[in-house]
């Protein structure tokens, strides 16, 4: 049903509701893309061609081969991409995967975003860069299951044999000479019986045509000319604008009434209305299963109109003892809960207190880093439509699925009466992977009784997210009299009630150097959270990666070794570390020879050791493993003499397998990626005053800017394993490899972040 | 009240309170969606547009103060030539990722080329430090302006 569409206007379902449900959407079929180099911008009919809502390019008689394949009459290929694509280039990288193995030519390959259909695509969400190691094969056997179908049509038309048949470029060709198009064949091809899809016949990667190719977005055309195709610009005839108000301080509920009449008469508000949270859905400080909490929603004709009205609320809310929580004190708390044992072990090999006790050096340190939000650009928002008992939703969403499950629960209706169209996000970072801003659409639409668009404001993107949450690491190391590393202590304490630890703040058993000193010990306590919390880009590694290689930094420095030397000396010889598998079955184990397979490629390629630097001038490395893939990073940096750091180069190593499926959205995720953990480093801390966060905007939590951004040198190692993704594995290492080049350049430790300025003058060195 | 302005050179006219920001009658109003909302405080660039030809914000732009000055969106924005040659820069080197700021990066980008056709990168710095990417493709902004320029797209600032 969701694959139902109009053209220009004109209902071409064939489905008596889905004319009458979807006919406002006015879809065009000019998705696509052209390879990188082509430079042509669409004709001035594609141009002029409107869409509304998600683009869903389905080509008019075109035919069903299986849930990622449809093929029309004139050849053009139609190929389902089943995640959400948010900026990670999925959507262009899915569709090479199906069209390599069906050997169709890319030029006439249209990309269409797949309904929500767990039953049809398995796990459809885009988070933990999985959507490539999860997908690879599978892809591939559906493109190939594809091509063998066509191979068996056009065979069942000459009468000829399927081996005397082959297939380029969507077009079946006998030995005779004799051909078919996929287009003369879609008909015959899609009543062949699919094939079993563990036994259709893959390529030989050395042949592949469009997997490994650097092929532009299949979005970017329509991007841009400005059209239509965020989850922002859906609309809905009739609609109306929602804005919903929440407590300042996270977790408060709705007292005595709102000044809701006083509201009602600002210009353009339709309707406004509280809405109290059923208890079972709020989960205030698990944002992956955040429900909706209290709120007061505005209905107005526009959304200016509604936000302006929302400047006038009055509202009373009970936070609590939230209130009372000042981030200020953390570190203070932290400290005082770090003297003592930790109240959770992670991990004791071997006497860490008696081998620190006996070493000959001992390096003790506390880091920190702070809570962080994911402010993707577009804000966070919703068009919802409710009636007669069921729901449909367009919603730039990371994780469709849970939000069709809060919403049913929700609104009290069957998952199946709630449909989720899945628009382009602009930016995830792991927000997105919560569904509070489709519940609220939901229930406002309801509510009202009328189609809306709920949109938030910057400020509610700050206030009201599921927040990186900060952590405070104890470190102990000690050295024998040779430098060797005998011993390593860690204390992490972070957030959590009780003994819940808050959702991706956690330090795992795996965490290196676990399993590379004989005498280890990690630990953790928590103190009381009150916000939310969730994942953010490389969840749990963003934070670890600085904590653990900024130590080993000064560890190494302490044993008078080149920090390089002394990690490549810590990993050991070339071997694989197994552990159990990860979520979905993914990944397993760690090997050291790749980790320093990219160490010595980005120090390489920068020069490290070899580099003559300028006055506070310094170059710092560090490497990291998450996501399956095997990072390092050399950052060269200058400090000015007042404490301002520039970035004036960063090199990368990488290493996610045999293939990269396309090179060039790739390359772009690996810099992104790089520049994103360097504007945390030094920029970005949510600051709770009282319980509530007191950034409003991007004055005062700013972002990276052109100005600050340097050049980036992407290199790969190629290694026969199995290709992993690209969205995460890049950002950690670059923040420590940027703090250790802080302390070549002015010997000052960053141990907290972001870098604070004031400690890197002069003076204060 | 009924304000009638010349977008992508064509008399629109939107019935609203004189004090609404350009970029809500361009979305909300005049159904153009191309220019976005990011912060509403012109800090991110998402909504910008030409005025008379200069790279403004539309979301701090109340429709009032216009007047008879020409605005041009990301929707016509490609009716030029430098409109033109941006676009198709950015298509080359495949700069977005999200690309929900790429609208108004483009924007910025025309207007600096209109007025120094030939940037060097402190240029760039200058004219774009007030669009952010959140997705940091900022290194393929720099060079998509350079090839759109006709100049070598290496980083001058290498070090």
């Amino acid at each position: 049903m969701a694959l139902q569409h109009t053209v220009d206007g004109a209902a071409a379902s064939s489905a008596g509701e889905g004319v009458s449900r979807r006919a406002f959407l006015t879809v065009s079929a000019i998705a696509g893309g052209g390879l990188l180099l082509d430079l042509s911008l669409p004709n001035t009919a594609d141009a002029a061609a409107v869409i509304k809502d998600v683009v869903n390019p389905t080509v008019p008689g075109s035919q069903s081969l299986n849930a990622y394949i449809q093929i029309a009459p004139d050849g053009t290929c139609t190929i389902s991409s089943k995640n959400p694509e948010i900026g990670q280039g999925i959507k262009t990288s899915f569709a090479q995967l199906v069209a390599e193995e069906l050997d169709v030519a890319w030029k006439d390959v249209r990309v269409s975003q797949a309904p929500v259909d767990g039953k049809k695509y398995g796990a459809q969400f885009a988070g933990g860069s999985f959507s490539i190691p999860m997908n690879y094969d599978t892809l591939r056997r559906a493109g190939a299951a594809g091509r063998q179908m066509f191979i068996t049509a056009a065979a069942k038309s000459w009468g000829a044999s399927p081996a005397d048949c082959t297939a380029a470029d969507g077009v079946v060709t006998h030995k005779s000479g004799k051909t078919l198009s996929y287009g003369q064949l879609a008909q015959k091809a899609a009543a062949v019986a699919p094939p079993d899809l563990k036994k259709v016949t893959l390529k030989d990667p050395k042949d592949f045509k469009i997997i490994g190719q650097p092929i532009g977005g299949v979005d970017s055309h329509l991007i841009v000319q400005g059209k239509p195709i965020f989850g922002i610009d859906s609309t809905v005839p009739g609609m109306k604008y929602a804005v919903y108000e929440r407590s300042p301080v996270h977790g408060g509920k709705l007292v005595n009434g709102a000044n809701l009449d006083a509201i009602k008469k600002m210009p353009g508000v339709v309707q406004v209305f509280e809405v109290k949270a059923p208890d079972t859905l709020v989960a205030p400080y698990d944002g992956m299963a955040m429900g909706i909490v209290d709120g007061v929603a505005i209905v107005a004709d526009t959304w200016y109109q509604a936000s302006k009205a929302a400047e006038v609320l009055e509202a009373q809310w009970d936070a609590g003892e939230n209130t009372e929580v000042n981030s200020a004190n953390f570190q203070k708390h932290a400290e005082e809960i770090s003297k003592k044992e930790p109240t959770k072990s992670v991990l004791k090999n071997g006497d860490a207190k008696a081998a620190l006790a006996s070493a000959a050096t001992v390096v003790e340190a506390s880091y920190s880093y702070p809570f962080l939000s994911h402010q993707p650009l577009e804000p966070m928002n919703c068009t919802a439509h409710y009636q007669d008992g069921k729901v449909e939703l367009w919603a730039p969403t990371q994780n469709p699925a849970a939000g069709v499950k809060l919403v049913s629960t929700l609104l009290g209706i069957p998952e199946d009466k709630v449909t989720v169209n899945v628009t382009r996000s602009g930016g995830g970072f792991g927000r997105r992977l919560a569904s509070d801003f489709m519940a609220q659409a939901a229930i406002v639409s309801k509510t009202a009784g009328v189609p809306v668009k709920l949109l938030w404001t910057r400020t509610q993107d700050l206030q009201h997210d599921m927040y990186r949450p900060g952590g405070h690491h104890f470190f102990k190391a000690g050295l024998d009299k040779d430098g060797k590393l005998v011993a390593f202590t860690d204390h992490l304490v972070t957030f959590g009630r009780g003994d819940k630890f808050t959702n991706s703040g956690t330090l795992g058993p795996t965490e290196f150097p676990a399993k590379f000193v004989d005498n280890l010990e990690f630990g953790m306590s928590a103190m009381p959270i009150s916000v939310p919390t969730g994942p953010m880009r490389a969840p749990g590694s963003n934070a670890h990666a600085f904590v653990f290689q900024s130590f080993l930094d000064e560890v190494a420095h302490a044993a008078k070794k080149d920090p390089l030397e002394f990690q490549l000396a810590l990993l050991g010889e070339d071997r694989e570390l197994k552990a159990p598998p990860g979520p979905f079955g993914m990944g397993a184990g760690f090997n050291t020879g790749r980790m320093k397979g990219v160490l010595r490629l980005a120090a390489e390629k920068s020069g490290w050791g070899k580099t003559t630097l300028a006055k506070r001038q310094g170059m710092g490395i560090a490497c990291y493993y998450s996501h399956l893939g095997y990072f390092a990073q050399v950052v060269k940096c200058s400090v000015d003499d007042e404490g301002g750091v520039k970035v004036d180069k960063v090199w990368v190593a990488g290493d996610v397998g045999s293939q990269i499926v396309n090179p060039s959205g790739g390359y772009n995720q690996v810099q992104g990626a790089s520049l994103d953990g360097i504007s945390q480093a030094l920029h970005s801390g949510i600051k709770i005053v009282n319980g509530r966060v007191a950034q409003t905007n991007f004055h005062d939590y700013p972002l990276l800017r052109m100005s600050e951004a340097p050049p980036i040198e992407v290199h790969f190692n190629t290694t026969n394993n199995p290709p992993t993704g690209l969205g995460e594995p890049a950002l950690p290492p670059v923040i420590p490899a940027l703090t250790n080049a802080i302390f070549a350049a002015t010997g000052v430790r960053i141990r907290h972040l972001p870098i604070d300025p004031l400690k890197l003058k002069p003076a204060a060195a | 009240m009924s304000y009638t302005i010349n977008i992508n050179g064509q008399p629109l006219t939107a019935d609203v309170d004189g004090t609404t920001p350009l970029l809500w009658v361009l979305r909300d109003t005049l159904d153009m969606k191309g220019t976005k909302f990011g912060c509403g405080l012109a800090m991110c660039g998402c909504c910008t547009v030409h005025i008379d030809g200069e790279a403004r914000r539309a979301c701090v732009t109340p429709i009032q103060a216009i007047g008879d000055r020409k605005v041009t969106t990301i929707e016509g924005v490609g009716d030029t030539d430098t409109g033109k040659k941006v676009q198709a820069a950015w298509l080359k080197l495949d700069v977005m990722q999200c690309g929900y700021c790429q609208a108004g990066q483009i924007m910025s980008a025309t207007a600096l080329l209109n007025a120094k056709p030939k940037p060097t990168d402190r240029d760039i710095d200058d004219a774009m430090s007030g669009n952010l990417c959140r997705c940091a493709t900022y290194t393929r902004i720099r060079a998509a302006i350079k090839e759109a320029a006709g100049v070598p797209t290496h980083d001058t600032r290498d070090v």
